[in-house]
């Protein structure tokens, strides 16, 4: 007996602390980021530092191409993600037979797990070429070109964990709407899919989280010029994206340098913006359960 | 059977494991003299994407006649094998440009004097789609179509045409040099930059991908990166030319203009398996290899 209650003890202790260590490693991440980045506000005036060129070679420190090309990036993966995700994942969980079911859902897991240098390489080799000939531009290596393949690695995490937040919704829901008479697409649009907001809106952030953090396949097909953006078009130019960056120059700066400083200081721009985009995420969430609680009572 | 005192245990692996990840984070950096033990087996060589591959023929022709050398290539840009050897984490840093005075200044900072061998040279060839009419271009039209002054290849004698730049990143050696001496034609005063929206492409193989297939890119590589499929552009120093081709007798005898050479630098003067690995590199046999591999050997 005593030997369970000390295995029962340390297990739980151990949980306890796998689960306390998450949040350690986090803090500890932006404490280390922190003491190496901030030095950047100091060494580089902040009027440099948001100013428009960047050639670190030559002492040109300006992010704001880098964060304007992420976020184009960005948001481009997200516009061609989330439709195409939610869509799919919508027809595995609600429309497609049994089969087709049990067949597709694997194998787009299945490409969740595809090396983002693989995807690079399709990208260089076929997606690239075929974008400035289609669309007709000076480059295949542009800003589009990355959030397509960004899109498609973004939309294998949507679809699965949209996917499954569909399938809990309890088929109680769907038979009281369609007993009120409501078609298949009422049932899901108005009962399916709000039943499974939260679920379906971390699937989209997860991806969202994807494409921001992605670095292998953007380097490959983005082109990473520094450029401003300015306007539309600047999707069908080449970008150069905050992470792209830092896995280009790591590996050259000199510990402690300016460069060095201020490619950490990117680092807690990218922490930031993830942050962000959670918080924005939970409290939409959060927001959801409660008018839901509301109606409920 | 157990008791107790063990309980504690999962904490203290636990604080002890955040110890170790703090530590990193807490030493200072570039201030520690460490100094590499070139007493072990294998020789350490790291740098120059350019000259990876003739670094890594090299090591395997070394190995054949000895047996019990060891040499362990790797690549990652002249920058990162020189900061290297500053660190003290390789015997031999390959480099495709001079080492920098701050460079030099960080390494005595950290009590390593850098010693410099030249051990090939290399033609940067200029490069573009085999569609592409233009076969010709001087030093002057090169810089201003790197510096954005140029933009469509009807400036130049082509079609009508946007151009597209594509560089190497700036940590690439072949960069630095392609600035200095293209770029700014080797007037240390100069401060154009590179338009900024060239393109810069994080290896050789990914400048050559794109000019295969887009007959609007330029480009410039190692000469031996270019393959039939591309197009080599012949180059002049002046206006009024003579326009000459890269190719190791152009080189050596200096009328093409963009050659350069490549350097191995070790930390302080090399002694045993080092200096025997340098001083055979710099055999006929090894230069041998140099231009098999499309460099240019040095003079012996």
């Amino acid at each position: 007996m005593q030997s369970r209650s000390w295995k029962e003890f340390l297990i739980t202790r151990m949980i306890k602390i796998s689960g306390y260590s998450a949040i350690i490693f986090v803090v500890m991440i932006f404490i280390f980021l922190l003491r190496e980045g901030s030095a950047t506000i100091v060494e580089v005036p902040l009027k440099d530092l948001f100013s428009t060129r960047w050639y670190p070679i030559e002492g040109y420190f300006g992010i704001l191409p880098l964060i304007s090309g992420s976020i184009i990036v960005t948001i481009g993966a997200t516009l061609i993600a989330v439709p195409l995700g939610v869509c799919c994942a919508i027809f595995i969980a609600e429309i497609a037979p049994r089969w087709v079911r049990e067949f597709l859902k694997p194998l787009v897991e299945l490409l969740a797990g595809l090396p983002s240098v693989m995807l690079g390489f399709l990208g260089i080799l076929v997606i690239a070429p075929a974008v400035r000939q289609i669309l007709n531009v000076p480059t295949g290596l542009t800003a589009f070109t990355g959030a397509l393949l960004l899109a498609g690695m973004a939309i294998p995490t949507i679809v699965s964990v949209a996917e499954d937040s569909l399938d809990s919704v309890p088929r109680t829901y769907r038979d009281a709407a369609l007993a009120m008479g409501a078609t298949k697409w009422q049932t899901i649009w108005r009962v399916t899919l709000p039943a499974a907001r939260s679920g379906v809106l971390t699937a989209v952030m997860l991806g969202v989280g994807r494409a921001i953090g992605e670095t292998m396949t953007v380097m490959m097909v983005t082109g990473n010029a520094p450029v401003m953006p300015t306007g539309l078009g600047s999707l069908f130019r080449p970008v150069r994206t905050m992470t792209a960056t830092i896995a280009a120059e790591m590996g050259e700066v000199a510990n402690g340098s300016v460069h060095y400083h201020t490619l950490f200081f990117i680092g807690i721009v990218l922490f930031v913006i993830s942050l962000l985009i959670n918080l924005v995420a939970a409290r939409i969430v959060f927001r959801q359960q409660k008018r839901a609680e509301r109606i409920l009572s | 059977m157990i008791n107790g005192p063990h309980i504690t245990k999962p904490y203290v692996v636990f604080l002890f494991l955040v110890l170790l990840l703090l530590i990193p984070s807490c030493a200072r950096p570039a201030k520690s003299s460490r100094v590499v033990s070139s007493s072990s087996d294998t020789i350490e060589n790291k740098g120059s994407d350019t000259i990876v591959n003739l670094a890594l023929a090299w090591a395997e022709a070394y190995q054949k006649i000895r047996p019990e050398a060891r040499i362990s290539v790797t690549g990652g840009g002249s920058g990162t094998g020189i900061a290297s050897l500053i660190n003290g984490t390789v015997d031999i840093a390959n480099a495709s440009r001079k080492i920098k005075p701050e460079e030099v200044a960080n390494a005595e900072a950290n009590g390593i004097d850098p010693v410099e061998f030249v051990i090939a040279r290399d033609a940067i060839a200029i490069i573009v789609n085999l569609e592409n009419p233009v076969d010709r271009l001087s030093i002057d039209q090169l810089s201003d179509i790197y510096s954005g002054k140029i933009n469509n290849w009807l400036e130049v004698g082509g079609e009508d045409r946007p151009i597209v730049r594509l560089s190497r990143e700036t940590n690439s050696g072949t960069h630095v040099y392609f600035l200095e001496q293209v770029l700014r034609k080797g007037d240390k005063n100069d401060r154009t930059l590179f338009s900024p929206d060239t393109l810069l492409m994080p290896s050789s193989e990914g400048i050559s991908a794109e000019i295969r297939q887009n007959p609007n890119a330029i480009g410039y590589d190692g000469l031996g990166y270019v393959t039939d499929d591309l197009k080599v552009i012949a180059v002049s120093a002046g206006p009024d030319g003579p326009y000459v081709l890269p190719s190791a007798e152009s080189v050596n005898n200096q009328e093409y203009p963009i050659a350069r050479d490549l350097y191995m630098y070790t930390a302080g003067q090399p002694s045993g398996a080092i200096l025997e690995y340098l001083d055979w590199i710099r055999s006929a046999e090894a230069q041998a290899i140099v231009k098999e591999l499309g460099f240019v050997p040095i003079a012996q």
